[in-house]
Order: structure tokens, then C-alpha cells, then sequence
């Protein structure tokens, strides 16, 4: 089994056995995979991209190809013990919709994002006077699927205008855990685990 | 242990049986006795978990992957099933039955009414979708099959496969529903209506009351036309014939096929009228009319599937206007909103309604993915 991404690695860990989960934007279904294989989980995924939907359902997996910004408003409230959203929210239209819909769907909810509140993006940003091209954001401004560019700080404000708790949290810097001190700066990613209040 | 069906006459190609008990059908009528002809490829295993049934459209038949015995042709669905294919013989017992209504050997309207001793005509009964699930699932009982690892089938074939789930989900463990819709638009009806009203205005027709002398002919090929300009899309028709013109330098200057696309469209036509009966197109196509699965549901399609525990694998194709991707999407949504396990892809084609009778590696892909997925469980 390929290695999964670290933010995907964290949640995997955290993720109950036996759950019920709803992977939005799940790609070509690795997660899902690697939940179903070691947690014994029943896996469901949303995905917009053909190729790795078709590679997903090859794999056996339920996987629908649908638009987070759409498709999430078909399913019905605490249908999922956890619904999954890992490195998608800064591509929705509207990121604050979609985080609602996650923890109606889900009882929890894992949300995982690049934070573009980060000392190199901000760095890029401030002395390069050019939108940050970085290993963890490589696209350019003008084809880049990242249509919301989000810190830590700005989500963690969405989730308080949206009476929405935080239930877990964990900051990445490349592969390596990192503790809260100075995330909104230090963290390349964070994952973190939401409950409706 | 292949030994269960050695010697057993029930499976095999080009089979025919009579039900077991009358068919209720939805008109409120119960109709016997009905004879299904179907065939079957591959070996029922011990616990016979292994069949797989193949649902046919609207003008196909039984022999999807054995050679048509009027046309002579390939079985048609030899890209999905056969040796190395998604749905294998080597690893399945594939299983295709003929519509009721249809005129490939199961009860329609030319065959014999034993009251009469002459064809039903008009007087066979108008089925629905359901009615012929009902009938296949009695063929199924007689075959000893109680549970479907999968019921397969594109356009009228998906339609069927939803109908077996809705109506026997603890006999379906997992359905493939290929460009095909759980309700027929008004554009559906619409374009259905004009065959039949073109079927219905050739004299020969006869009220349905044709067997034996000339066959309305020209009617039916003209409905064949009609319905063969929806299973094409705009770009597959371009790139296919274009403006060109058939067999000459220049324009006529009067009604013969001119153009390329005249001349495949009336071939189509001609074609079609040796292998299919003018009453049952009449019959099939007010059934896919009527087909509404939501409808005994108070139009709420996620009820049909409440609680369901089949596994449902959905695909459409992006230029297919016939049954849109909109309404595989509706089917999906319903499936979400029941929390059955649901897999679903759009996928691109030039090819329109057609695409899934053609080469489409991706499908195939996805189908036997799908399939095995299913059999690991």
C-alpha cells in the first residue's frame, strides 16, 4: 500500500473502527482504501475528477463522482459517524457552506488544508510581492484549483461564527507533528476535527 | 463444482420455458401462460452465487454474446461479456432473457393466444418494466437462482436492473445501471410517440392485426429512424457523415438519399424491420413510457431504495441526450439519500446513448472493478 499523505495519516489513526465515512473529494480513494483494509471501515466517497473516480470504483470502492459546492445537500443529517475534507476546502466555491454541510452530514467531521498563513507563503508573499508558488501550494495563480486560500486563524474565526467546536486538532510542518505554539505561522497543514455546537 | 449443471437442459443457449405461475401485472391482470427465452454462458457455482443477469434495451435480445440467429450477427454485447471480459463465463453464470412483449421467442404480441388459437396482436396485454422484472424473476425461480450477484444492463436494461432492485432487493447483491434514467422524460414519451404513431399510420398495420400477411414495414422503419437519431449525439453524426453526400457529386434535386446520413438512417430502418415485430415495439416502448420508479413512492425515488443493502454502480455518458447524466445524478442523489452504497462516473464519449454498446475501455474497467469489489464481499 502507498504511504498516505501525513494530514490523510493523522486521520486514518484517528478514525474509529467500524465507522461510517463520507470522503469528500476523495481522489482516487486511498484513504477510503486504507480505512476499509485496517479499520474495517464502510467507506463512501464524493470525487469531481473522471479518471480518479473510475479508479476508485475500480478499486472497489463506492465512490460518486459529485461537487462538494452541490451534491453534499443530498445527504441526509448524522448519515456518517465522520465526514472527511482533506485538502479540498480552499478549492470549493464556498468553503463556509460546504464546512456546514460536513458537520451536518457527519456526527464529526476531519478538515485538513494548507495554511497559507505560513512564515515562507507570507515570506514569498511579502518580499517576492508575487501570489506564493510553494512546494505545498506548487500552482500559479492563474491555474490553480486553490480558489480559497485559507490560514489557520481564518478558519479557526469561521468556526466560531459558525457555532461549529473544535474537537481535535493537529499542525504539520512537512511530514513532522508540530505542537499549537505559533501554528497559524509555523504549521504547513492542519487537520482538524470538528463537531456541530 | 461445475457438476450441478451438467447434463442440467434448463441452462445453455437458446432456451425457452413457461413460467411457473402467472405474471401479476401492473394493469391489475394476471397473465399465463408466458414462455421466457433466455441463455445462459458459464457455470452456476455450488452455492450459487455466481449469476449474473443481463438486462437487454428496448430493440436487443438474448444473445448478448452468442451470434443472432436472424441477423447472424455477434451477440450484442460481446465487449462487456465474454471470455476475459467484465462479466466472464470463466467466473460467472451469465444469464439474458428476452423482454416480455418482445418478438425474440418470449410471450408478446405475435405469439399464440390459446383462447384463440391465432396471435394476441392487440389483445396481448400492456406490460410495464415491472411486469417483465416479475417475469424474469419467475424465469430465475424455475432456474433455481435465488439470489443475482449482479444484474447488469444499459439504457431499458438499466431501467430493469432498478426495478430489480426496487422490487426484489434481498434477491440483488449488486446492480450496474449504464446510461439509463428511473423515469421517462417528455422528451422520452414524446420521441416514443412518434414511432408509434408512425407504426400506426402504415395501412398494414392494421390495428395490430398483421400476422400472416404484409407486416406494417414502412412504418416501423420510420420509428427506427426516429428512435436512431436519439441514440446518436450531434457530434457523433458531424464527424460520421457531415454534409456528404451519398454516392454522387452533386445534389439530386429531389427526395432520394442525398446525403450519407438519409441513406445509414434509412438502411437503419430497412435493417430493422427484418429482425424486430411492429406490435412489440408498440408494447416495449409504452412500457419504457410508463416506467416512473419513483412513482409508487409518492414520486420520492430515495424511498424505493430505503434500507436497500444492493450495492449500485451507475455511468452515463456525457453526450448522451437520450438519458442524460442529469438523471443518472438524480438516481445517485436518491441512493445518498437512502445510504446505499453508491458508485457513479460520467464518462466521456463522442457517441452519445450508444457509447456503452461500443469500445469504452474506462466502462470496462469500472464494471469489473465494480464486479469483483462485490465478489471479495
Amino acid at each position: 500500500m502507498t504511504a498516505l499523505r501525513p494530514d490523510l495519516g493523522i486521520i486514518a489513526r484517528e478514525v474509529r473502527a467500524n465507522a461510517r465515512i463520507l470522503d469528500v473529494g476523495c481522489g482516487d480513494g486511498l484513504l477510503m482504501a486504507a480505512l476499509r483494509d485496517t479499520k474495517g471501515v464502510d467507506a463512501r466517497g464524493m470525487e469531481l475528477n473522471t479518471r480518479d473516480v473510475a479508479t476508485a470504483v475500480a478499486r472497489g470502492l463506492s465512490v460518486v463522482q459529485g461537487d462538494a459546492d452541490i451534491d453534499l445537500a443530498y445527504y441526509p443529517d448524522g448519515s456518517f459517524d465522520y465526514a472527511i475534507l482533506s485538502q479540498t476546502l480552499q478549492t470549493t466555491k464556498r468553503p463556509d457552506l460546504v464546512l456546514d454541510h460536513l458537520v451536518r452530514i457527519g456526527r464529526q467531521a476531519f478538515v485538513s488544508f494548507p495554511n497559507f498563513g505560513q512564515w515562507r507563503i507570507r515570506f514569498a508573499h511579502m518580499f517576492g510581492g508575487r501570489m506564493p508558488v510553494t512546494e505545498q501550494l506548487p500552482d500559479r495563480w492563474y491555474d490553480t484549483p486553490n480558489i480559497h486560500h485559507v490560514t489557520i486563524d481564518d478558519f479557526r474565526s469561521l468556526l466560531v461564527e459558525r457555532n461549529i467546536k473544535i474537537e481535535g486538532q493537529w499542525f504539520l510542518s512537512g511530514d513532522k507533528p508540530r505542537n499549537e505554539r505559533l501554528a497559524n505561522l509555523l504549521a504547513q497543514h492542519a487537520v482538524f476535527l470538528l463537531r456541530r455546537d | 463444482m461445475a457438476v450441478i449443471m451438467h447434463g442440467d437442459t434448463r441452462f445453455g443457449l437458446d432456451k425457452k420455458a413457461p413460467l411457473l405461475g402467472p405474471v401479476k401485472l401492473d394493469s391489475g391482470a394476471e397473465f399465463a401462460p408466458v414462455e421466457c427465452a433466455y441463455e445462459t454462458y458459464g457455470t452456476l457455482n455450488a452455492d450459487r452465487s455466481n449469476a449474473i443477469l443481463i438486462c437487454h434495451a428496448l430493440t436487443g435480445d438474448q444473445y448478448v454474446a452468442s451470434t443472432h440467429p436472424v441477423t447472424g450477427k455477434a451477440g450484442w454485447w460481446t465487449r462487456m461479456v465474454g471470455p476475459g471480459k467484465p462479466i466472464d463465463p470463466a467466473r460467472h453464470c451469465i444469464i439474458s432473457i428476452n423482454v416480455m412483449g418482445s418478438c425474440m421467442g418470449s410471450s408478446g404480441p405475435a405469439s399464440i393466444d390459446p383462447n384463440t388459437g391465432a396471435p394476441f396482436a392487440m389483445g396481448f396485454p400492456v406490460i410495464t418494466i415491472a411486469d417483465m422484472v416479475r417475469a424474469q424473476a419467475l424465469l430465475l425461480d424455475y432456474l433455481g437462482i435465488d439470489i443475482l450477484e449482479a444484474v447488469v444492463g444499459g439504457s431499458m436494461g438499466g431501467m430493469q436492473a432498478l426495478s430489480w432492485a426496487a422490487l426484489y432487493p434481498e434477491r440483488v447483491r449488486s446492480a450496474v445501471i449504464i446510461a439509463s434514467t428511473a423515469r421517462h422524460s417528455a422528451q422520452n414519451i414524446a420521441f416514443h410517440e412518434v414511432g408509434r404513431q408512425a407504426i400506426m399510420a402504415d395501412p398494414s398495420w392494421n390495428n395490430g392485426a398483421y400476422y400472416g400477411r404484409e407486416a406494417p414495414s414502412a412504418g416501423l422503419a420510420v420509428a427506427r429512424m426516429a428512435a436512431h437519431i436519439t441514440y446518436l449525439s450531434e457530434e457523433g453524426l458531424t464527424e460520421k457523415f457531415g454534409r456528404r453526400l451519398q454516392n454522387r457529386d452533386a445534389k439530386s434535386f429531389g427526395f432520394d438519399a442525398d446525403f450519407q446520413v438519409e441513406s445509414y438512417l434509412r438502411h437503419q430502418g430497412l435493417s430493422f424491420v427484418d429482425r424486430f415485430d411492429a406490435n412489440s415495439y408498440l408494447y416495449i416502448t409504452r412500457a419504457m413510457d410508463y416506467f416512473d420508479l419513483a412513482e409508487p413512492h409518492d414520486g420520492v425515488l430515495a424511498k424505493t431504495f430505503a434500507g436497500t443493502k444492493t450495492r449500485f454502480c451507475l455511468i452515463s455518458f456525457d453526450s448522451d441526450w437520450l438519458y442524460p447524466t442529469a438523471e443518472s445524478r438524480r438516481i445517485v442523489h436518491a441512493l445518498n439519500a437512502a445510504g446505499a452504497a453508491a458508485s457513479f462516473v460520467e464518462l466521456s464519449s463522442p457517441f452519445g446513448h450508444d457509447a456503452f454498446l461500443l469500445d469504452a475501455p474506462e466502462m470496462n474497467r469500472i464494471v469489473d472493478g465494480f464486479l469483483r469489489a462485490g465478489e471479495g464481499r
